[in-house]
């Protein structure tokens, strides 16, 4: 994986070496024998003497600069321990090769002992970006220049305005025109300019939105002329105005997505415990099996075929529910069928079997946390007006909803759903009307358990892949099936997506800790006002 | 074999047992010397200490390849406390009492140091703790061979305002001891600097916190008045990883709003893909990829013993190193693995650090550190951007009020942990200690 985007930055460094030498020509070239020095000027001193070192290099304007500057940017810059060189490095391993940054000529092979890595820190980072922004704004290429117009935006750094003003008197793309004028009037606000340029510059800077115009408008309140004061603050109260609005649809957005983590943790329980009424404190654990299993399965598909790796978790998710079914169907056949009708010592049996799990996990896995990658389509976010959605959230939810309807097909359109639902209703009834009462215990309590394992799938997504992972949603679920009514899915949905919502409304207020405390208050009181939940089935022997 | 012989032998062995349990450490010290390990086996805490077991048990071997100590071989005895805090100041009078080691390593989390502080002072015996911790305390039986806070949150802070000129700080910590003391130092030092009331935020979760969206929106606002903006993140443990993904889907960038973490190392970062994570901060006082022949050393000592070459190595790790190292120089200079002589002799020994530094153990029981500044790198390691001098440790910070007065020194004539150098009296239940 690093290998990769190594490779990729390398690829990207030699596409601008490429790009840069066909627009050598339009811009200044500075003699190698001048350039060199400064290059390798990069590598001794501080960090200060390399911003330095990096300002004589823009000020040269040589193109040669873009690519230096990149590389240095993402680590792969290396100077020699001996010679002070500075070179960019080629294959990996012992030995390396280097090449001359200003020549583009190879160096030979070099032990990698005999190299090291020229350092970059968060704000030489920044001043890279800057740098490269300066240096091919005027590029040719309209995507270069656009996200160099973007890096100036981002930055705005006064100094830039001269070069921003030459870049919109040459540009002809429309979209291009209006990030360069956007970061012009960003730039204006900061510099002395007439109240006339910052007023007219103001409309626009409001016009980027959302956040990043709030952070601009505040840095620039403090230093504006005092005619312009009441309009930026107006401008700024709009801008919040429209933020209090989206965080609150944000708060529900990430109450639905709490929501259906906490579903997903929980709709297992639901079933064993609503339809047998075990009290099954192993339940955590079959989560975290079903999150180590797609660890297993990411660690085979790493090392066999790595291409597929887009795919580990639809391969996982099977599996993950046949390997904890199982368990499960194993645990009840083994252990809690001896215990029917003796609640607390099923509660204490299953508690040592999640000890028993959990140890058995460390010793075979050890007790670090197993890396668990998200695939390229769980990874990063994505903008809906003000609201910012993360991909593997989105998916989680769609996930927990998909698990939901199934669930409720399964016991409502089948057999084997009847078969529970009688039992749960009336066990001996049912079990006078012929249904094999142990063998649906035995199934519903594979279900349950296999469900969990579909919920470690997801949750591996956004927790530790950890021993422990289970003891985190244990809590939770049951909170969740009890608030929701025991025996009930639609109690369980409801329970999930009320509670999620309500801590993330709580959590901005009191804080995480209390407001996890109010919850857990909130559900006490509500159990003494309605002890059989949401949901309360009816039955004619719930109680039996 | 007889029924005679069964019962005479099982006689034999009984009295021997009798006898063995009566003359233990005089006949358990003609073997060998045996060395307590008290690290959490299993249980939450087993994801950080478990790599310290390892690490006490490949420093006694390498000991023992030199020869041993004082002319004996060294014994590890290890006990697992299960991550339960009342469990472990069992098992430490379980390793003193049944076991007989003259000294222990271990403990992870304040919780567990704070549960056998009183019995390393009843049983008088020496515990080497190895983790940064909030200070504000200095105990007679116990050194310190972590971070103090001015050994690492103090110095972070302090780059952050220098290097990337932040303005307003978010203090984002687990809600325990260890991030609520340092947080308040903390607070009152950037108060101290100057930063105003309403540019400082603090928040606190759960142990296990996993559901980081509201959290790191928030930060993502805080960060929006205009204002450079850093976390410095006390999260510890399990919490951080759901923290650093959230923080990379929500795509929060460490040159726009850097996180500085005292409770990540390289350890943690082995459960996740750090590339969106790349500039993001932590303080140590050692990171694996620091550039010196020592390390390089260690780690293939290290890599070799566990038979894994892809072993990392950690700060608390170092902090071990350096207290076996300097116990073993203070019990060959007292001779002897008395408790009170190997107190006496401890105090003021210097060994070489593994970044290239020497240790001191000061009077305070705490010793001289460097503070090191890392940026986590693509391949989970961490890049050294800042390296200070030595810094020695500071039991009580300097930056509480209520602290500031008092000083801990364990050498004659004070002999305190918590000596008021206002009024010139020793404090608290650690005078009963001093004795």
């Amino acid at each position: 994986m690093i290998g990769a985007a190594m490779t990729f930055s390398r690829l990207l460094a030699t596409l601008v070496v490429l790009l840069g030498a066909l627009l050598v020509p339009a811009h200044a070239q500075t003699a190698d024998t001048t350039l060199s020095p400064l290059v390798d000027a990069l590598a001794p001193g501080s960090f200060k003497d390399r911003e330095t070192a990096i300002a004589a290099l823009v000020a040269t304007e040589d193109l040669r600069v873009v690519p230096l500057l990149q590389t240095l940017a993402d680590g792969d810059l290396y100077v020699g321990k001996t010679d002070a060189k500075v070179v960019f490095i080629t294959g990996s391993g012992a030995t390396l090769g280097r090449i001359d940054p200003v020549t583009a000529a190879e160096l030979g092979e070099v032990p990698k002992a005999d190299l090291e890595k020229v350092k970059v820190n968060n704000g030489l980072r920044r001043v890279i970006r800057t740098a490269i922004g300066q240096l091919t704004l005027l590029s040719d290429d309209p995507a270069t220049r656009r996200s160099a117009a973007q890096s100036i935006l981002r930055d705005a750094d006064p100094a830039n305005l001269e070069l921003l003003d030459s870049g919109i008197s040459a540009e002809a793309d429309p979209a291009i025109l209006q990030v360069m004028q956007t970061a012009r009037a960003v730039l204006t606000l900061k510099t002395d300019a007439t109240l006339e340029d910052k007023t007219a510059a103001l409309p626009l800077v409001s016009a980027i939105g959302g956040r990043d115009a709030l952070t601009l408008l505040t840095a620039a309140l403090a230093n504006a002329p005092d005619e312009l004061k009441p309009a930026i603050q107006a401008s700024i109260d709009g801008l919040a105005r429209d933020r209090a609005v989206w965080d609150a649809a944000q708060n529900v957005w990430y109450g639905i997505s709490l929501g259906s983590v906490l579903l997903l943790a929980a709709i297992g329980l639901a079933i064993t415990f609503g339809v047998m009424g075990v009290i099954n404190m192993a339940h955590g654990e079959m989560v975290m099996l079903g999150a180590y299993t797609t660890f297993v399965v990411q660690e085979t598909i790493r090392r066999y075929s790595p291409e597929l790796f887009d795919y580990s978790l639809a391969i996982a998710l099977p599996l993950a529910f046949l390997i904890t079914a199982l368990i499960g169907i194993a645990i009840e056949r083994g252990i809690i069928r001896w215990l029917y009708g003796r609640a607390l010592e099923t509660l204490l049996a299953t508690w040592g079997i999640s000890l028993i799990l959990q140890q058995s996990v460390r010793s075979i896995f050890g007790p670090t946390n197993r890396l668990v990658g998200n695939p390229s389509w769980m990874s990063g976010s994505f903008d809906l007006g003000g609201l910012s959605i993360t991909w593997s959230r989105l998916w989680i939810v769609i996930f927990a909803l998909v698990v939901f309807v199934t669930l409720l097909l399964v016991l409502k359109r089948t057999a084997l759903g009847l078969q529970m639902r009688a039992v749960t209703q009336n066990r001996r009834m049912a079990s006078a009307m012929g249904i094999r009462t142990p063998f649906v215990d035995a199934m519903t309590f594979g279900l349950g358990s296999g469900v969990a394992g579909l919920a470690g799938v997801a949750l591996s997504q956004i927790d530790n892949v950890s021993p422990n992972l289970g003891q985190g949603y244990i809590i939770d679920s049951f909170m969740v099936v009890v608030f929701g009514g025991v025996g009930n899915l639609w109690g369980t949905f409801v329970g999930a997506l009320t509670l999620g919502i309500a801590n993330k409304f709580l959590e901005p207020y009191v804080g995480a800790v209390l407001g996890k405390i109010l919850i857990l208050v909130l559900i006490i009181l509500f159990i003494q006002r309605r002890p059989r939940g949401l949901f309360a089935l009816k039955g004619r022997s719930v109680e039996a | 074999m007889t029924l005679v012989n069964r019962t005479l032998a099982g006689l034999g062995l009984g009295v021997a047992m009798t006898i063995g349990a009566i003359a233990v450490p005089a006949f358990a010290q003609d073997e060998t010397i045996k060395v307590g390990v008290l690290h959490s086996l299993s249980g939450t805490m087993a994801i950080s200490e478990t790599t310290l077991k390892d690490t006490m048990l490949f420093l006694i071997d390498e000991q023992n390849k030199k020869g041993g100590l004082l002319g004996k071989q060294l014994e590890a005895a290890v006990v697992d406390p299960a991550s339960d805090w009342p469990l472990f100041a069992e098992k430490a009078r379980e390793l003193i009492e049944v076991n007989d080691v003259v000294a222990v390593f271990g403990g992870w989390t304040s919780s567990s140091r704070k549960a056998v502080l009183p019995v390393f002072e009843e049983l008088n015996s020496i515990l080497f703790y190895p983790v940064q911790y909030e200070g504000e305390e200095s105990q007679r039986n116990v050194f310190y061979t972590g971070a103090a806070p001015n050994q690492q949150a103090i110095p972070a802070v302090d780059y952050l305002m220098e290097n990337e000129g932040v303005e307003r700080w978010v203090l984002a910590g687990t809600d325990y001891v260890y991030p609520q003391t340092t947080n308040k130092i903390l607070e009152q030092y950037l108060k101290d600097k100057g930063v105003a009331a309403e540019d400082i935020m603090i928040n606190y979760t759960p142990f296990g916190h996993s559901d980081w969206q509201t959290i790191v929106t928030d930060i993502k606002n805080f960060g929006s008045a205009g204002k450079k903006t850093a976390v410095v993140s006390t999260i510890n443990g399990d919490a951080n990883v759901p923290f650093y993904k959230e923080l990379a889907n929500q795509g929060i960038k460490a040159e726009d709003i850097p996180v500085v973490a005292f409770s990540v190392g390289e350890e943690e970062l082995a459960g996740f893909d750090t590339t969106p994570l790349v500039g993001h901060l932590a303080a140590w006082n050692y990171f694996q990829s620091v550039d010196t022949p020592e390390n390089a050393a260690f780690i293939a000592a290290w890599q070799a013993f566990m038979n894994n070459p892809d072993k990392v190595t950690n700060d608390p790790m170092e902090a071990h190193v350096i207290g076996f190292n300097l116990w073993v120089q203070a019990v060959e200079k007292a001779g002897t693995t008395d408790t009170d002589a190997v107190l006496d002799a401890i105090i003021g020994l210097e060994t070489p650090n593994l970044t290239g530094g020497i240790a001191t153990m000061l009077p305070n029981h705490h010793i001289t550190k460097p503070v090191l500044i890392g940026e986590i790198q693509a391949d989970g390691q961490f890049e050294v951007v800042s390296e200070s001098d030595l810094v020695p440790g500071d039991a009580w910070s300097d930056f509480l009020p209520e602290s500031k007065v008092i000083e801990a020194d364990w050498t004659a004539p004070i002999s305190c942990g918590n000596y008021n150098t206002e009024t010139k009296s020793c404090g608290g239940s650690t005078a009963v200690a001093a004795q």
